[in-house]
């Protein structure tokens, strides 16, 4: 076996792909909520189970690449968002331990947990980190940016809520042990 | 005798994941400059070979490994899967993952990127073996920008550029079309000699690899070596259809004559096989004249297309096409690649409009139909299973068109359970859909559409990687559900075998309208129109050229043997 | 949805052009952040025209962007009209004086300060979209992870990206294939029907996507590491291109630029120029 310098093939090849499928969602494919300008990403339900399976490495880069390329197409980089998305995205990666997927470890107690974790992070992310960025980067009206900040909330933790849960769910599923299964007639 | 340069010795493997090894005591050597053919029905292990070679075992799949394998008469286990790299290079079967770089050039120099070779080293090399390879015009081109085989030629390059002295190639056949599969095998050829390689090829079509002279053929079955001999012996011994594999055409052909293979002599090649007075006799004898049918068309046709025309970035792509699709028809839709058949299957299911023309469904017109309502007459299964799949369980998936249209919940249960006892999956329903093989997962989109009940169902290369067995499996199964249920089915294929076997008629698409729309053994008599749709001519028509019957007769009389045979099992 | 790498490189042969990916990523980041955290308006004009004029030089025609031109004039539009909603009083707030242009009613009067604080924010906006697009359209997609490696980041990250430019194209095709699969059987991904419902149809959608891309990421790694990727410590690049005299000239133009900006920050006595003193 060849030693490890830094992370594995499979990590990068993750992010490579993981990249590609992020920016694709995140620039194409929005879920318009009925609110002017406010859509839901379906990007971030695809990063909850990248980053529980690959880590807190892949997680965060997917989301910091994804997220600046979807901006650099717009012409426009939004440095602030684009640093607290990386973040969001270790933070799901911190998920990997516990939730141990891969090897078939999901339950229904982990998957409740992994929600309210979801939503403190989303909470932290993009009520908190996100919008004081731009307060003190952009110095943009605080009540402005907290309440963009407030919507993404509820947008992101729908996404990672119904996106995500029902993606960890089929992903467990495929890695869970074949078991004992009959022929019924 | 000199050293194998490849040396199997007592080797048995089984994989973590799995509760039975799946190779068992395998002893076999591999000489310097040898051309060996490996091949087994799927399942039968003859990939794990392949992996226990390159090292991907253990470093990809770890497990547990018995016996001795020498490389160059160094014990693999000694080395990195970077160090075999060097000794054997791979060419795996996807080329689209191969190809990792974001350019030709790029993804030629890729192995000695990693390397750490100096820039005018890697731009020396890279376009050295794009040029070997044929492929010095696209060496700037994206991998998106061209074809399939040219993707292999690349990948080719990429592994060559190590200049080790094995190659191995992993069904190198399963993703081209039968012109870029000759060529690809030509290649294989001109390397090895020029190179002096030594080449292993997995493969399990046997009769295509063939078409260039291999050394000698390795037959695996269950994690076992059931032959290892030259290509002659094997053929004569009639081992191939034992093992689910498909025999050379002329060979069975022969046999039907009542030639005793065992009497002719080289019979691994159709160009070469010895013909006796007594052989050509014999053949002359079996062939049939053939009476083509009309076939009747004053039914309404399901499916009409009057004058269709669609452009693409101002190219014309379909220019003014007539098309019908009787009842209960069978059709192949062939051309080659880019040629416009997903366009045109696109424009009939809704997902593209044409730019002029209109299509009739039913002696309706449907222009304004929109997919989901075409949908619920002409169903459209995808090549890869996998991408059509979104629910758990056999039963759910199949249920969740029907779920999306509001059927009642009864109603649901009842046409869910008989769609799945016609496909055969009845026993499977509560099933996670992940534990299927990849051939019952095929059957699963081919029922959640069917439970639609469509006239017309349009299959988008219907037995793609798949061994004899499973396909033979699939097509017996599509032509009893359309004798069952009466449904038309137009099948988008490169695949000769479907076209002469299980096709009514053959429509070629050639230039934005349609070549060709007869019977099959007429194409396959033809070689100008053979070469429209990148085709290549079967060894059937070889074979009746050299012994001078008529090709069309003995074509006919070919197919009309095997369904009788199919119909026997 | 275009075939091309984002949004379509070519090759234009100019000054912007000829320089290497390294120099214009660095020109590109370390801009946009000086630009970002400067309210210095003199500075953020300079800025503005620059980058307009390299846009000039650089040979994208117009009709190239216009969409996203478009675009982003909504986006600025709708930005500084909900920081007036929210802010009226924002600029008077920041600069520490007022002068009235038009007295309104509540808070919601017009004031120079405010003005001119928008007006700053809009060139925060727009600045970096001249950057932006001539950092995609003159950039050799191949050339770029090269240039990620050379700027110090590791190279096992660097062709990470390279494989996301390989694969977005792909991704995007499989993705168009995968719904109009699902479309036939009924499922859409429609502006009707409770938002719950349409985030769960979208997720069945999406679930073949994902998984075939979850396999793919274990096909391609194997493929790297047959081809030796990550076997030392660094790797060359077929792509890299030499830095030039034009490049260092280059860099030491934008070092001057943050050097400036920054400068202006000590003048000012903090981030903003506050004309109104």
């Amino acid at each position: 076996m060849h030693k490890k310098q830094g992370i594995s093939v499979r990590t990068v090849v993750a992010i490579g792909i993981g990249t590609a499928i992020f920016f694709v969602l995140m620039r194409y494919i929005p879920i318009p909520t009925g609110v002017p300008d406010t859509n839901i990403n379906l990007a971030y339900g695809f990063l909850a189970l990248m980053g529980s399976i690959f880590g807190p490495v892949a997680g965060g880069l997917i989301a910091f690449l994804g997220h600046m390329f979807n901006d650099l197409t717009w012409g426009e980089p939004w440095w602030t968002w684009i640093v607290a998305d990386g973040i969001y995205g270790i933070l799901f990666g911190l998920t990997k331990k516990y939730l141990n997927i891969e090897n078939g470890g999901l339950t229904k107690h982990k998957l409740v947990i992994f929600n309210v974790y979801q939503i403190i992070i989303s909470v932290l992310v993009w009520g908190i980190i996100a919008p004081t960025g731009d307060v003190l980067v952009y110095s943009e009206p605080a009540s402005k940016v907290y309440l963009q900040g407030i919507t993404s909330v509820i947008c992101n933790a729908l996404s990672v809520g119904i996106l995500g849960t029902i993606l960890l769910v089929a992903y467990a599923r495929t890695r869970s042990k074949k078991g004992s299964l009959k022929k019924e007639s | 005798m000199n050293n194998p340069i490849i040396s199997f010795q007592d080797v048995s493997f089984q994989y973590q994941s799995q509760s039975e090894p799946t190779l068992n005591h395998l002893n076999f050597d591999i000489y310097a400059g040898e051309k060996v053919l490996i091949a087994g029905p799927s399942g039968s292990g003859k990939t794990t070979i392949s992996r226990l070679m390159n090292g991907l075992i253990p470093s990809a799949y770890p497990g547990k490994l018995s016996g001795k394998i020498l490389i160059n008469g160094q014990s693999v286990t000694d080395q990195t899967i970077f160090d075999l790299s060097l000794k054997v290079g791979t060419v795996l079967q996807d080329p689209d993952t191969q190809f990792v770089g974001l350019t030709v050039a790029e993804d030629i120099a890729f192995a000695l990127e990693n390397d750490g070779e100096k820039q005018s080293v890697l731009k020396q090399k890279a376009s050295e073996w794009a040029k070997q390879l044929g492929i010095s015009e696209i060496i700037n081109n994206h991998p998106q920008e061209i074809s399939g085989g040219q993707k292999q030629r690349v990948a080719m390059a990429g592994v060559l550029v190590d200049e080790g002295k094995i190659l191995l190639f992993d069904e190198p056949l399963a993703s081209l079309d039968p012109v870029a599969g000759r060529e690809s095998i030509e290649l294989i050829d001109e390397m090895q000699k020029k190179g002096d390689t030594t080449t292993v090829i997995i493969e399990h079509r046997i009769e295509d690899v063939l078409y260039k002279s291999v050394d000698r053929i390795i037959l695996v079955d269950e994690g076992e070596i059931v032959a290892n001999d030259t290509p002659d012996t094997i053929l004569k011994s009639g081992i191939l259809a034992k093992l689910g594999l498909r025999e050379p055409l002329y060979l069975s052909a022969l046999k039907y004559a009542g030639v005793d293979l065992k009497q002719v002599a080289h019979v691994d090649n159709v160009n070469d096989v010895a013909l006796t007075e007594n052989t050509v006799a014999a053949v002359k004898k079996w062939v049939q004249p053939h009476h083509s049918q009309t076939l009747a068309t004053d039914q309404e046709p399901v499916l009409k297309a009057k004058d269709i025309s669609f452009s693409y970035d101002s190219k014309q792509v379909l220019n003014k096409l007539n098309l019908s699709i009787q009842p209960g028809e069978m059709v192949s839709l062939v051309g080659r690649n880019g040629v416009g058949k997903t366009t045109l299957s696109n424009i009939i299911t809704g997902f593209l409009h044409q730019s002029s023309g209109s299509l009739t469904l039913n002696g309706k017109v449907m222009d304004d139909d929109s997919i989901k309502e075409r949908a619920d007459h002409i169903g459209y299964v995808l090549q890869d299973p996998n991408m059509m799949i979104s629910k758990n369980t056999v039963s759910e998936e199949v249920a969740l068109g029907l779920t999306l249209r509001q059927v009642t919940p009864d109603e649901i249960e009842t046409r869910v359970a008989e769609t799945l006892k016609v496909c055969g999956l009845f026993e499977y329903r509560h099933w996670p859909i992940s534990a299927l093989s990849f051939g019952q997962k095929k059957r699963v989109t081919i029922a959640a559409i069917l439970v639609l009940n469509p006239e017309l169902l349009i299959l988008d290369e219907p037995t793609a990687g798949q061994d004899w067995r499973h396909y033979t499996e699939m097509l017996t199964f599509i032509r009893d559900l359309n004798q069952k249920t009466g449904i038309s089915v137009i099948f988008i294929t490169h695949d000769m075998h479907l076209m002469m076997e299980y096709s009514d008629r053959v429509v070629v698409l050639n230039d934005g309208v349609i070549a060709y729309d007869d019977q099959p053994m007429k194409l396959f008599a033809n070689l100008d129109l053979l070469k429209q749709a990148s085709l290549v001519e079967t060894s059937l028509f070889t074979l009746a050229q050299r012994v001078k019957v008529d090709p069309e007769d003995l074509i006919a009389s070919f197919i009309d043997q095997e369904r009788v045979g199919q119909r026997d099992e | 949805m275009n075939n091309n790498v984002l949004i379509g490189y070519k090759q234009r042969d100019n000054f912007v052009d000829r320089l290497t990916g390294t120099t214009k990523l660095i020109g590109l980041i370390a801009l946009s952040v000086i630009g970002m955290t400067s309210f210095d308006t003199r500075f953020l004009l300079v800025l503005t025209v620059c980058s307009l004029a390299l846009f000039r030089v650089s040979g994208i025609k117009f009709h190239e962007v216009s969409f996203i031109l478009g675009f982003i004039t909504v986006f600025s539009v709708l930005n500084l009209i909900a920081v007036y909603i929210f802010g009226p009083k924002y600029g008077v707030h920041l600069y520490g004086s007022e002068h009235v242009i038009w007295q309104g009613i509540g808070p919601y009067n017009l004031t120079w300060e405010q003005l001119f604080y928008e007006f700053n924010l809009f060139l925060k906006y727009i600045f970096t979209v001249p950057l932006a697009l001539i950092f995609l359209m003159t950039t050799n997609p191949s050339e770029f992870s090269s240039s990620l490696n050379r700027i110090g980041i590791s190279y096992r990250i660097s062709y990470a990206v390279s494989l996301a430019l390989r694969y977005i194209p792909d991704v995007q095709n499989d993705y168009r294939q995968i719904s109009r699969a699902q479309q036939a059987r009924g499922n859409e991904i429609s502006k009707k029907g409770k938002l719950t419902h349409r985030v769960k149809v979208a997720g069945q959608i999406l679930l073949p996507l994902i998984f075939t891309s979850l396999d793919r990421i274990e096909t391609i790694s194997q493929a790297m590491e047959l081809r030796r990727f990550g076997k030392l410590k660094k790797r060359t690049w077929y792509a890299a291109r030499p830095m030039k005299r034009n490049d260092f000239l280059a860099l030491i133009v934008i070092a001057l630029v943050v050097l400036v900006g920054i400068y202006l920050f000590k003048v000012n006595g903090g981030r903003f120029y506050n004309p109104f003193k």
